[in-house]
């Protein structure tokens, strides 16, 4: 099975990409075509028609012109073949037509559009074209890419990262999607912020907008409200701090306690991130509102008067704590798995108390998890918007003033742009926090050399609180869910109690018909939508996630820096603004996907990604480097490595990935509500309409069948994707370290 | 099957140049409550064999949408939704001029409407503003029933009213220009600041005060009555009131987006939508507002229109940019400061 990496024959990863980038240019349609899958057009006039024709054949009718440059780095690609990979000429040959067919289509692309030119200088220079084009289909999507791939094997072939092709094109591939689906919607958007009433470009609007007193006011100090981007960042500091230590307190009770229900409690630390957003919101307001059942009970057996206590900060931070603790522990149960007993065992043969070690060696080397788990539990307070939307009160947060600025009764998109800056400023300066205080230290613990120890069991003093938060916390999430199950199967929740299956029936009935099943329910276009579209963007999410985890845990290259900042971008904005982003830049050509599923798996996997990347930064960074380098002293090539011994190792921070896209998908709201169409509707958008509508208990019992299906999921994806045997006395005998 | 559809253009282009015969279509912008969006959909089709395609939004989300999709609109009609942002969408640009054989059946409101933004929307219900109260924690907090604007200004009303924030919701924002012309600009701000010591919440979105009503956790929210109604009709213990001072109104709207793909249907459905029949349809969907064509019915439990006591709304001053802006500068600056 090994590759061929002779240094005569012309490397076959080469011949591919050069013959996929003819048959873009030859075979496939060069525009994007509606309903591609029917195949239709192979027979409705393909491939002469106009709007079904290759780039060749769109050429060689006269037509679209500005196509045949293209033809000049195809052919040139062709002088590389038969040539030695160390030749010069290769590489140069390489670079130059990747380089051209690139820039080249990207310059056609922006250039030419749906009303000819789209720039006034182009008009002026070369006069009004009588022509336009829409957006690009597969045909030119291929071809990019293999001109992507002709240029990242160049730069290989002259010794960039040791002459790596599959890091070099790895990074190129990212670097070029994360560029189209993160940099260019945003840089879009955020020009919003510099742009006057009148259209033209000013920094004074800027200015004007970004030093407002309702930003950055103090007035909480003296008794009166403090500005927007201070509630923010204090809520998001707290929730990241509180989901830290409760992610903590699960992962060390399902691996270090004699706790017997483990199985029960991961289940419960998961709920309630496969819960659709309002649910857990509407559920603390019937339990804690001004009306709800638990102040209530109060009023009457304490005679407290009741207060609107919850709406605000309280209320909020309740909420997000409940949705968030589960992402802090799916980062955290990896690394307190990965943490090696060996040098615990070490301590504690020298004499080390079970506390000294538990203080001195497990907590220190729990370090990355750790910073990665409060990192993600800032960010995903400082973007989530559901749950301020309902409990916020007058605390108002900077996500929900984002949204309110777009589509609220000021229309300003200016001021939305200044506001998602200031979001982005902070989560960057969380990010750069977190990397401050990891350091230069190493966290490895998992290396080739065998390591075969058991975890300790936690000190007592520390087993007795952490079991008894644990318990607290997991009581008091079964009992918001008790309450939003219940919420599903009665008349009118809160105010009619009668039990009724109603609600279920008028969402999922079907009817068998001799045709078939009819799938009669109001809520099955949409269920089905969903679980297409979470079902494809979860593995490309785990996927894109992965490889970018890996290359920057494991390569050194110029721009890692960049690189790094670049993949963690699109989840430090709030979704509000990525859906109003991607319809701005993907709504015209050269990328022309609004109203398709597509575009909703784009946002999905450009959204989820870096929590891929997290759990894989923070898995692999345990990983020793000896293991790579031993396989590749051993002569397999860098993919193989990734392949045999790197994704093996990483079954927990796949599964995280997988589990976090899927479930994302499934239940995210605010980009989603932008980008839905009529065809594409997400089960999300179609619940905020039951519940705008007063149908709470249609919206529950929609909620409560999507919490089932998504743990059917999950349990299905640990299943197939398996858990990592790191070879240990007691839990398994064999050893694939 | 994952069907691919990345450009509608060239599939337009392509029925253009091939002449291959296929189904009309219409895209619809719909942002009424989901069920009457679903009903009006499906009840267009079949009367006329177009097929609908249909999303539903909120006014404002709609508004924004048709704004970025702006130079390659997606969508043919917006039907539904407060009149303020299709106002908005008029004075920019974004919608299409268009004159309706139906509109000698309109009642004068909705043709005034169509007039303010140069025949480039039309009123197709309107629904008159309001508040509701909920009865129990009334009688738990031992208060009075209030029956006009000045009643929830009152100090025993503290931290038990609720509305909208005008900066985020088309509803209050009505409200406040309400206010405006019932007391005139400072009698108007000097009701907002006496009200503001009495609000314990701005919710982000207009219906949100009279559901949190609906549920107890407010005494009173100030809302459009139609949604205080379906409030009630739903079975929550809401009382709605009209205000005996009067009170302003908004007009839901309907508009075709300029350079709609699909004009000769969205005209179609325009004209459709404006009749007797189609407007009927809201009877079926528990839509309290009062429809448009005089012709059509309105159900017995929505607030009735010849008792409450409406003020002559200028649609055309209060729906402008630039008064809304400076209305909304004032309020965040004189009212929403003051301490509660």
């Amino acid at each position: 099975m090994r590759q061929l990496t002779s240094e005569r024959t012309t490397h076959p990863v080469l011949i591919f990409w050069i013959i996929v980038g003819w048959a873009g240019f030859l075979l496939l349609p060069w525009y994007g075509i509606e309903d591609f899958f029917t195949f239709e057009w192979l027979i409705d006039g393909y491939p002469f028609d106009e709007d079904y024709a290759p780039a060749g054949f769109l050429i060689a009718q006269g037509e679209k012109l500005w196509l045949a440059p293209l033809i000049i780095p195809l052919v040139l690609s062709l002088f590389a073949l038969g040539k030695p990979k160390t030749h010069p000429a290769f590489s140069r040959f390489l670079i130059l037509a990747g380089a051209l067919g690139f820039g080249w289509l990207i310059i056609q692309g922006f250039a030419i559009g749906i009303r000819g030119f789209n720039a006034d200088w182009l008009r002026a220079l070369f006069g009004d074209l009588d022509d336009r084009q829409f957006g690009m289909g597969y045909g030119a999507l291929i071809c990019a890419a293999s001109f992507l791939f002709l240029f990242t094997q160049g730069i290989a072939a002259r010794g960039a990262i040791n002459g790596d092709v599959f890091v070099v094109s790895s990074i190129g591939g990212i670097v070029v999607i994360v560029t189209a689906f993160v940099f260019f919607p945003i840089a879009k958007m955020l020009t919003a912020a510099f742009i006057t009433e009148d259209g033209g470009y000013s920094a004074e609007v800027f200015a004007s907008k970004f030093f407002d007193d309702r930003l950055w006011g103090l007035g909480c100090l003296s008794g009166a409200r403090c500005g927007v981007a201070w509630n923010s960042l204090f809520l998001a500091v707290l929730v990241g701090l509180i989901t830290t230590v409760l992610g903590l307190i699960f992962a060390l009770v399902v691996t270090r306690s004699g706790f017997r229900h483990k199985r029960a409690l991961r289940a419960l630390t998961v709920l309630p991130i496969i819960t659709p957003p309002f649910v857990i919101g509407l559920a603390l307001i019937l339990l804690f509102g001004l009306s709800g059942s638990v102040t209530v009970f109060f009023a009457d057996v304490i005679g407290i008067q009741p207060t609107r206590w919850l709406y605000g900060l309280p209320g909020v931070l309740i909420a997000q704590t409940l949705a968030f603790t589960p992402i802090a522990f799916l980062v955290l149960i990896g690394v307190v798995e990965g943490v090696s007993p060996s040098m615990e065992e070490a301590a504690q043969t020298l004499r080390a108390s079970k506390w000294q070690v538990f203080k001195t060696i497990s907590l220190p080397l729990m370090r990355p998890g750790l910073a990665n788990a409060f990192l993600l539990g800032f960010i995903e307070s400082m973007a989530d918007f559901g749950n301020p939307l309902v409990l916020g009160g007058n605390f108002d947060v900077l996500s929900t003033e984002i949204f309110f600025a777009i589509v609220g009764a000021q229309y300003d998109q200016g001021k939305a742009a200044v506001l998602a800056m200031v979001l982005l400023c902070f989560t960057l300066g969380a990010f750069y926090a977190q990397r401050f205080w990891l350091g230069k230290k190493s966290y490895t613990t998992v290396s080739g050399k065998g390591d075969s120890g058991v975890h300790p069991q936690m000190p007592r003093a520390l087993s007795i609180p952490v079991l008894a938060l644990a318990m607290l916390w997991a009581v008091f999430t079964m009992v918001v869910y008790a309450m939003i199950f219940y919420g599903s199967v009665v008349e009118l929740w809160g105010v009619n109690n009668t039990l009724t299956f109603k609600h279920y029936v008028t969402a999922f009935s079907f009817r068998i018909e001799e045709a078939g099943i009819r799938w009669s329910g109001a809520a099955w276009d949409s269920f089905w939508t969903t679980l297409k579209i979470a079902a494809t963007a979860a593995p490309l999410t785990a996927i894109v996630g992965l490889i970018t985890a890996y290359l920057l845990t494991r390569q050194t290259f110029a721009g890692k820096n960049a690189f790094e900042f670049g993949t963690m971008l699109s989840f430090a904005i709030p979704g509000t603004v990525i859906g109003v982003s991607y319809i701005l830049a993907f709504n015209v050509p050269p990328i022309e996907i609004t109203g398709t599923g597509i575009i909703l798996v784009v946002s999905f996997i450009f959204r989820n990604m870096p929590v891929g990347v997290r759990a894989g930064i923070a898995s692999m960074s345990q990983l020793d480097k000896s293991l790579d380098e031993s396989s590749l002293t051993l002569g397999a090539n860098s993919w193989q490595t990734f392949r045999r011994i790197i994704l093996p190792l990483l079954r927990p921070a796949i599964l995280a990935a997988l589990v976090y896209s899927f479930v994302r998908a499934m239940t995210a709201i605010s980009a989603v509500i932008f980008l839905v169409s009529a065809e594409y509707d997400m089960a999300t958008s179609y619940i905020i309409g039951r519940v705008e509508n007063n149908d709470y208990g249609l919206a529950i019992a929609y909620s409560t069948t999507l919490i089932f299906v998504m743990l059917a999921a999950v349990g299905a994806m640990q299943l197939i994707v398996g858990r990592t045997e790191i070879g240990r006395r007691m839990s398994q005998s064999r050893t694939n370290v | 099957m994952n069907s691919y559809k990345m450009m509608l253009g060239a599939a337009a282009l392509a029925i253009g140049s091939t002449g291959a015969a296929q189904a009309e279509k219409l895209t619809l912008y719909c942002s009424a409550q989901e069920d009457w969006c679903q009903l009006m959909a499906n009840s267009f089709q079949d009367a006329t064999g177009v097929e609908v395609a249909m999303t539903r939004k909120s006014s404002g989300e709609t508004f924004a949408q048709i704004k970025a999709e702006s130079s390659n609109p997606k969508g043919d009609v917006w039907w539904g939704g407060t009149g303020d942002p299709h106002l908005q969408a008029a004075e920019e640009g974004l919608t299409a001029e268009y004159i309706s054989p139906m509109r000698d059946q309109l009642h004068p409101w909705a043709i005034s409407q169509a007039e303010s933004a140069g025949n480039k929307t039309i009123g197709i219900y309107s629904g008159a503003l309001g508040y509701g109260f909920n009865t129990e924690l009334l009688a738990a907090n031992n208060l009075p029933e209030p029956t006009s604007w000045a009643d929830l200004t009152k100090p025993e009303f503290k931290g038990h009213v609720q509305m909208a924030n005008p900066n985020s919701s088309g509803t209050a924002y009505t409200t406040l220009a309400t206010m405006m012309q019932l007391f005139g600009e400072d009698g108007g701000f000097d009701y907002m600041k006496s009200l503001h010591a009495n609000i314990n919440q701005y919710t982000k979105s207009g219906s949100a005060p009279i559901k949190a009503a609906g549920r107890g956790e407010t005494t009173v929210g100030i809302v459009f009555m139609h949604d205080a109604v379906k409030q009630a009709v739903a079975g929550f213990p809401i009382t709605v009131v009209a205000p005996a001072e009067g009170t302003g109104f908004e007009i839901g709207s309907m508009s075709i987006i300029d350079g709609a793909r699909n004009m000769d249907e969205a005209k179609q459905f325009y004209d459709w939508a404006l009749s007797a029949d189609a407007q009927n349809l809201a009877l079926r969907v528990n839509a309290f507002q009062v429809p448009s064509n005089m012709g059509a019915e309105t159900s017995d439990a929505a607030p009735d229109m010849s008792a409450i006591k409406l003020i002559d709304y200028d649609f055309k001053t209060y729906g402008s940019s630039e008064t809304r802006k400076r209305l909304l500068k004032k309020w965040d600056d004189d009212v929403s400061t003051l301490p509660q």
